[in-house]
């Protein structure tokens, strides 16, 4: 009964994403397609990367000459923001055993994002709504990608756009955790160091800089955002 | 096109490594010992503030002198984030703001 009410709340919470996904993860599938590698080979990078971004700078590495070191340096740039996402999980994601390293492993951009907003009831189970969760996020992507790459140029219908559906499910967390916070500073913080950084770095560049801004801005800035809290 | 299988394998094998040693590193640099508490601090407030940054990130390659790349954006932000806070549905708010911005590179911004 607890891992039913588990698995509803989890689909419920993550549908979102498989909206988002859909047309990204079909135009992934026909890019790998069109770079000479088939459905087979885009499961295998879906399932083991498990990154979006960096999946489709993956297929430059497969068709250009780029050196190992290369792609390695890459992989680590494009997601450094992620080393900042298990800040928040150290806690609970011990409590996990084993699971805790599916967690950890699967903790994408989405992943993040849906177990920071997660409400885990007395009638859920903890570990199982964060597995199936993380489960449904696997699936939502790798589904639409070999399908991209299967069928990816047999269809037809215009979804342009469908990929909002991503930027749009940030803002409604970002709303609610903003209702629910006692201080409002750690966005207000987030965003003036984004677009300062984003004006300096540039895009492609902005978010790590931006993060460690925020970060150290946040730490210097404790007293004021958590009063009464021991923070050393 | 030919592949090359070996090369292509290995360069999955290096960008699953990096991948989850950068997902692992908080935990690896806290294993077995208590968290200190401006760590559990910033695990608390960093939620908000990465998800503000995640929102930038989104719209990162808007140029405000192409209406084109932005008013789609900020017009779906704007309906998604009204919705929300008229209805706090996260799903009529999403639906509602990708429906819009469809809408919108789909016809008047095509």
């Amino acid at each position: 009964m607890k891992l039913k009410k588990s698995f509803a709340y989890a689909l419920r919470h993550s549908l979102p994403i498989f909206a988002g996904f859909i047309p990204l993860g079909l135009a992934y599938g026909v890019l790998m397609q069109n770079a000479g590698y088939n459905a087979l080979w885009t499961g295998a990078v879906c399932l083991f990367p498990f990154s979006g971004s960096l999946q489709f700078l993956m297929i430059s590495f497969f068709t250009g000459s780029v050196s190992l070191v290369t792609v390695a340096v890459m992989a680590l740039l494009v997601n450094s923001r992620h080393i900042f996402y298990g800040i928040s999980f150290i806690e609970t994601f011990r409590r996990f055993g084993a699971w805790k390293y599916y967690l950890i492993y699967t903790l994408c951009d989405e992943n993040y994002s849906l177990h920071c907003s997660a409400k885990v009831d007395e009638d859920m189970d903890e570990r199982w709504t964060y597995v199936f969760t993380a489960t449904l996020v696997w699936l939502y992507w790798l589904i639409p990608c070999v399908l991209g790459g299967l069928i990816g140029s047999l269809i037809s219908f215009d979804m342009t756009g469908i990929d909002f559906a991503l930027t749009a499910l940030f803002v409604t967390i970002l709303l609610d955790q903003m209702k629910e916070a006692a201080s409002r500073l750690p966005a207000a913080l987030a965003v003036v160091s984004s677009v300062v950084c984003l004006l300096v770095f540039g895009p492609d560049n902005f978010i790590l800089p931006s993060l460690i801004i925020t970060v150290a801005a946040l730490t210097v800035l404790r007293r004021t955002i958590a009063p009464g809290k021991e923070c050393a | 096109m030919e592949i090359d299988v070996t090369r292509s394998l290995i360069i999955i094998a290096i960008c699953t490594a990096c991948t989850f040693l950068e997902r692992a590193l908080p935990f690896v640099v806290f294993r077995g010992r208590e968290v200190p508490p401006v760590v559990r601090y910033l695990g608390t407030v960093l939620p908000m503030a990465i998800m503000a940054t995640l929102v930038i990130y989104c719209i990162r390659d808007i140029r405000f002198t192409a209406p084109g790349t932005c008013l789609p954006y900020l017009i779906g932000i704007a309906v998604t984030a009204l919705a929300h806070l008229w209805k706090r549905n996260s799903l009529l708010s999403i639906a509602l703001g990708t429906a819009v911005y469809m809408v919108m590179v789909q016809t008047v911004f095509a």
